[in-house]
């Protein structure tokens, strides 16, 4: 997730962005309302405090009487019970407001990205998607979640403190007020510089772990090139620098509240001068002054939790805009509204009209471009019959992969068409197609979860038996059951449990338990070892029976093999026809395939005489 | 205590130099009690100037009282205000300072201990950093090292800070009321069990909303991953089904957490409220009683309050301290690995380039070993071609060389010293490698390039990219030789890789290189371009080269055949070819298949 660069933060507020995302909160209409009743309740019995004590001393204390000593005793317990319970509400509600949120604008993300098209995600990296669908999307709840509560007691805090000062004694509320403003500023001017702070903090903090990262993944050659002391030098920069931001974040928070302490005590004595006069000419009681001694000292707290949020907000800012900006991502394949209408959509598929798919596929002067700017196919043109194997060969970057992903219908045809069993396949939904295909890619993907569960991936309702059918067809069997859980054993994430050439035995299997009428697959290079590689072309011979298949090909059985073998270069088939015919045109491919040949060959010598 | 400083030894590193700032620190914490003079202004204000009663006050402020008299407060009540404020500025003062010095001990700590690991890590023996988990290590180095940062610098002054609160608190109410200071007291010890039992079990469920959001996020970025397999199969449904299912468990896990906060904050709350309600209704008793002055209940509530939210955080702090040592045990393992030594007497002498193996065994503690016994001499200036079968120990034979593993018998003696004779940093930087996967450091290519001389000038910089063929490649990028490589940057193809790192090795100037199957991603011309590149410089390294390329091979001095870890054959081209073995098989398998450069290229 290093990769990522982060947007800058201080951007101005765009309070339309804010406002959609408060959208989320306000659904949850309940919850919300219950945290604002709450937070008013809790916010009044906080200013019920000293009013309490200035009761207390007026009628007890000063006038040294027990009467009314009891129901008083009860109103207090009972507050203190109140807000104890507000606190826990408040507490309760909020996470759960939060955690819905979280959970809504995250399920909104992922159900998007379900339908955005692969132009999308070519060209944005994985981590970034994580980065926004995760982190983002968690600090932006969280601020929206907790601002709700905190400003709410703010508001009602603070403009109940004001109104029962007020009415104890007007002249003396005016007076403490005149902190306020220099309250407000100070407030203002330090949250905005502890938050940019604690970002650089961060900002190193993740530089920091890049580095020792590099430290570990880069051992071997940090020795070889005698680089230690270097990188100690460049390390010791970013530590130096961690430290520097980081006690200058201390400082500045530590600055921050003994100055408005200080501010807040500064109310507290003119409240003591001008009280205190006022006592003695009698204008207000002893238990005025103690209220209003009290009142001053907690001033500050509201305005600067005030003052905190609107920092806050600025600083997601960012967050916010990526994550919405992710939701609004228009979809560039968007089915005709009466194909939904006939066949429905990828959630909600219309079965029972979908006609079976035989598995012919014709590409009618199909041009197609990732960018305007150039294209990768020019009006190419192929009919597939129904369980015929292609083989595609050809350069990297000649355009094999593109002709895949047309098939998949991964993109479409810039101009011209695909034809499956003789319709354009725009006019029927992509699920239609979709169930019907097989797809193995190059990196075999497995899901973290059990084998079994992998090899169920396309038909989550079949039994254990269908499963272990389907792996014995691909030669699977036998590897996973001498596992020690056999098929429930767990793959790991990406399936790093396993080794390539099981994951890729795993995904045939999968392949076989779809059963589908068209087959993609896109050969791995790397290397796996001789046992395994005898398994895997079984198992590809096994696939390919019956089934209308393409395959990006780099091994030579599977090349052989095919029914056809289209040479593809520069966007369009330079040879085509069976091994034998092609040998004999001595053109590309008689090029590739006895340096392919030569290379298995030698291979073959190094593994054998290593054995 | 020095026991347990030799028992910690990266502890002790790190709190070294800090234990200042601690104790300053510690001294910024008590100047902070300060702040209990303020109520004490207010008590003295209502009770003897407002209310003319001086029979509360204690000792130093009754004199006051006494001597100065009531009318002079009344007519400067000023006076108080400033004494307020001097007080409050005081204490002010001493917070800042308190953060101030635990900031600068916390840092300082964390500084120590960062320096001190990645030191360690960079010392560790090749073999360490293989067999260990780089995630593990990395998490480690992070969050362990936040962890007793936090403990070390911040928690344990504030669970100084609260003793020292209640201390203070408690020596001022005693005299004035006892029963009533205790009283102050009375949940404290609920209120510490309370914190300390809650904190675990919110740990306990916070591990639990973790991993739930660990399960989550591995569902989308395996889905993000795998979005064409999802897509192919047509599963968007069935995922987001799946999505939907960890989503709400996650939601419900960490909705239970809070829960359980909540709980903890109220109840919490409750317990410290009621101690205050305690505080205030015992204190109207007696005052009602004619016991307690009303200046003085001012003091009990305000300490009061002073005291609770402080203790309450101390259940918690201390509920912590288990973690920090687990935190401090795993740091502490990583640092008692053995780091990479001088077995011999770390000479440094001038390196010429000849290179003997004696009777060379090596093994990674397996019964058979990866090398048995393999002798051979390279002269200064020659070249030595390695052909090997898969798993022979080629890799092994020339790591060797540099020291990054030791020989289990035998030696590899350079120049004649014995390589374990030879200090290790010298010995690499005489010898030059590139591996058949280089690392490329996330920095400029031309940083890159440098990086063992960052002082060297472009020319030298472009003449050994151009050496390794790909100064033109370079070029053709944007922005040429400034171009981002690693994890911020561009991805380099293979061969791209290998020929960046072979220029940086050319930079070395060393006086034996080795490529250890590093042109394997690189196509035969360039191949071809780069040895004839090499054998033009100026000054000729001993060179060895793995590779299983015949073209390659048949221009060395001589080559070894390794199989399973003997020299299996040896010998020039010509001498090779005329007999049967591995050698003669591949380069019979190049030739027929049509590659006539083995003919032309090879004949000796």
């Amino acid at each position: 997730m290093q990769g990522i660069e982060e947007q800058d933060f201080d951007q101005k507020l765009d309070l339309g962005t804010w406002k959609r995302l408060f959208k989320y909160a306000f659904s949850y209409r309940g919850v919300v309302l219950q945290i604002l009743l709450t937070m008013g309740t809790v916010a009044a019995i906080d200013i019920c405090y000293p009013l309490l004590a200035r009761y207390a001393i007026d009628n007890f204390v000063v006038q040294r009487s027990s009467q009314g000593v009891l129901p008083f005793a009860l109103l207090y317990l009972a507050l203190v019970v109140l807000q104890s319970l507000g606190t826990w509400m408040f507490v309760e509600r909020g996470g759960k407001l939060e955690t819905l949120i979280t959970a809504r604008i995250r399920d909104d993300a992922f159900c998007h990205l379900q339908e955005l098209s692969f132009s999308y995600y070519d060209k944005t990296p994985v981590g970034y998607l994580l980065a926004r669908t995760v982190s983002d999307v968690t600090s932006i709840s969280e601020i929206i979640a907790w601002s709700i509560v905190d400003v709410m007691w703010a508001l009602v805090y603070a403009v109940g403190c004001f109104a029962v000062m007020f009415a104890l004694s007007p002249k003396l509320a005016l007076i403490v007020m005149l902190i306020v403003p220099f309250l407000a500023v100070v407030s203002v001017y330090f949250q905005r510089r502890i938050l940019r702070c604690q970002r650089d903090v961060r900002k190193v903090n993740s530089r920091i772990t890049g580095a020792y990262n590099e430290s570990i993944m880069g051992a071997m050659t940090t020795k070889t090139l005698v680089r230690e002391e270097a990188n100690y030098g460049e390390f010791k920069v970013l530590i130096d620098e961690m430290r520097r931001t980081s006690v200058h974040s201390s400082v500045l928070s530590s600055t921050f509240m003994p100055l408005v302490m200080l501010l807040g005590s500064v109310g507290t004595a003119m409240a003591v001068v001008f009280g205190g006069g006022m006592i003695t000419v009698g204008a207000i009681s002893l238990g005025t002054l103690a209220a209003f001694i009290n009142y001053t000292t907690q001033l500050f707290d509201p305005i600067q939790s005030l003052a905190r949020i609107m920092a806050e907000f600025q600083t997601a800012q960012a967050s916010a805009e990526r994550v919405i900006s992710l939701i609004d991502t228009p979809l560039e394949i968007r089915e005709k509204p009466e194909v939904e209408r006939v066949f429905g959509t990828n959630f909600e598929p219309k079965r029972e009209n979908w006609p079976p798919i035989t598995g012919e596929v014709e590409f009618k002067d199909v041009s197609f471009g990732y960018n305007q700017k150039e294209l990768v196919l020019k009006n190419f043109n192929l009919l597939v019959k129904p369980g015929e194997t292609i083989a595609l060969v050809g350069e990297t970057g000649a355009g094999k992969s593109t002709i895949v992903n047309l098939v998949c219908r991964f993109y479409e045809p810039t101009s011209g068409q695909v034809l499956i069993d003789g319709v354009d396949y725009r006019e029927r939904s992509s699920l239609w197609l979709q169930e019907s295909l097989g797809y193995v890619l190059q990196t075999p993907h497995l899901f973290s979860g059990t084998i079994e569960e992998n090899i169920k991936f396309a038909r989550p309702g079949a039994t254990r038996q269908q499963v272990e059918e389907a792996a014995r067809l691909v030669s699977a069997h036998d590897f996973i059951t001498a596992l020690k859980d056999g098929y429930d054993t767990q793959v790991g994430e990406g399936g790093a449990l396993l080794s390539t050439g099981q994951k890729q035995l795993v995904s045939f299997a999968r392949v076989i338990l779809a059963d589908p009428r068209i087959f993609v697959l896109d050969e791995a290079t790397s290397s796996i070892d001789t046992e395994t590689e005898k398994l895997i072309q079984r198992a590809i011979t096994r696939i390919l029976k019956g089934r209308t298949s393409f395959i990006v090909a780099h091994r030579l059985s599977t090349i052989r093999d095919a029914d056809r073998i289209l040479v593809i270069r520069d966007g369009g088939i330079s040879e085509s026809g069976s091994h034998s015919e092609l040998m004999a045109l001595r053109g590309y491919y008689y090029d590739l395939y006895t340096n392919q040949f030569r290379d298995e060959q030698q291979m073959q010598a190094l593994k054998e005489a290593g054995e | 205590m020095t026991n347990n400083f030799q028992r910690f030894p990266l502890l002790s590193y790190s709190l070294k130099g800090n234990v200042r700032w601690l104790l300053l620190g510690a001294v910024a914490v008590v100047g902070g009690t300060v702040s209990f003079l303020t109520p004490m202004v207010t008590g003295f204000l209502v009770d003897f100037v407002l209310r003319g009663d001086s029979s509360g006050l204690l000792g130093p402020l009754k004199t006051l009282a006494d001597r100065v008299g009531r009318d002079y407060f009344l007519a400067n009540l000023w006076v108080l205000a400033l004494a307020l404020l001097l007080v409050t500025g005081l204490s002010a003062l001493f917070n800042h300072l308190r953060g101030r010095f635990t900031a600068m001990a916390a840092e300082g700590i964390a500084l120590r201990m960062r320096s001190a690991l990645y030191t360690h890590l960079q010392d560790l023996p090749y073999d360490y950093h293989k067999h260990t988990s780089t995630g593990d290590l990395v998490q480690r180095c992070s969050s362990d090292v936040a962890m007793l940062r936090r403990f070390i610098g911040v928690q344990m002054l504030e669970i100084l800070r609260t003793v020292v609160i209640v201390a203070v608190a408690l020596s001022i109410m005693a005299p004035i009321n006892g029963a009533l200071a205790l009283a102050s007291t009375v949940t404290f010890p609920v209120l510490i069990v309370c914190s300390g039992v809650f904190f675990k079990k919110v740990r306990a469920q916070f591990t639990l909303a973790d991993e739930a959001e660990g399960r989550l996020s591995t569902m989308m970025q395996e889905n993000y991953s795998g979005v064409r397999v999802v897509r192919a199969f047509g599963q968007q449904k069935q995922e987001i089904q799946r999505f939907r299912l960890l989503n709400s468990d996650y939601q419900a896990k960490s909705y239970r957490l809070s829960r359980l906060l909540g709980a903890f904050w109220g109840i919490s709350d409750g317990l410290g409220y009621l101690q205050i309600f305690t505080t205030m209704m015992l204190g109207i008793y007696f005052c009602v009683k004619g016991e307690l002055t009303v200046g003085n209940l001012m003091i009990f509530t305000s300490y009061t309050s002073m005291m609770v939210w402080p203790v309450r955080q101390l259940g918690r702090v201390l509920s912590d301290f288990g973690k920090a040592t687990v935190s401090l045990g795993r740091l502490e393992e990583i640092m008692s690995a053995p780091v990479e030594k001088e077995p011999g007497r770390a000479l440094t002498p001038e390196i010429r380039g000849r290179v003997e193996f004696r009777e060379v065994c090596f093994g990674y503690d397996r019964p058979d070993d990866v090398l048995k016994g393999v002798s051979f001499t390279a002269e200064p200036g020659q070249t030595v071609a390695i052909l090997g079968s898969t798993g022979s120990g080629k890799s092994s034979l020339v790591q060797l060389m540099q020291r990054l593993y030791r020989c289990t018998s035998g030696g590899v003696y350079i120049d004649g010293v014995n390589v374990d004779d030879i200090e290790r940093h010298h010995l690499r930087r005489n010898i030059g490698i590139v591996l058949q996967e280089p690392f490329l450091y996330s920095r400029t290519i031309a940083e890159n390039i440098k990086i063992v001389r960052p002082d060297a000038s472009e020319q030298e910089m472009r003449a050994a990219a151009a050496t390794a063929a790909v100064d033109e490649v370079i070029m053709e990028f944007k922005d040429g030789y400034d171009t981002m490589v690693g994890e911020r940057g561009v991805t380099l193809s293979g061969g791209q890789k290998q020929r960046v790192a072979i220029a940086r090795m050319l930079m070395q100037q060393a006086p034996i290189i080795i490529f250890d199957d590093s042109m394997s991603a690189v196509d035969t011309e360039t191949d071809r371009a780069i040895r004839e590149a090499l054998r033009n410089r100026r000054s000729r390294s001993t060179t060895f080269i793995i590779s299983h390329r015949i073209t390659t091979l048949c221009e060395a001095d001589f080559i070894l055949v390794l199989e399973n870890g003997r020299v299996a054959d040896c010998g020039t081209h010509s001498e090779l070819m005329s007999r049967d073995g591995l050698y003669r098989r591949i380069a019979d398998i190049q030739t027929l298949a049509g590659d006539e450069e083995v003919s032309d290229q090879c004949r000796a």
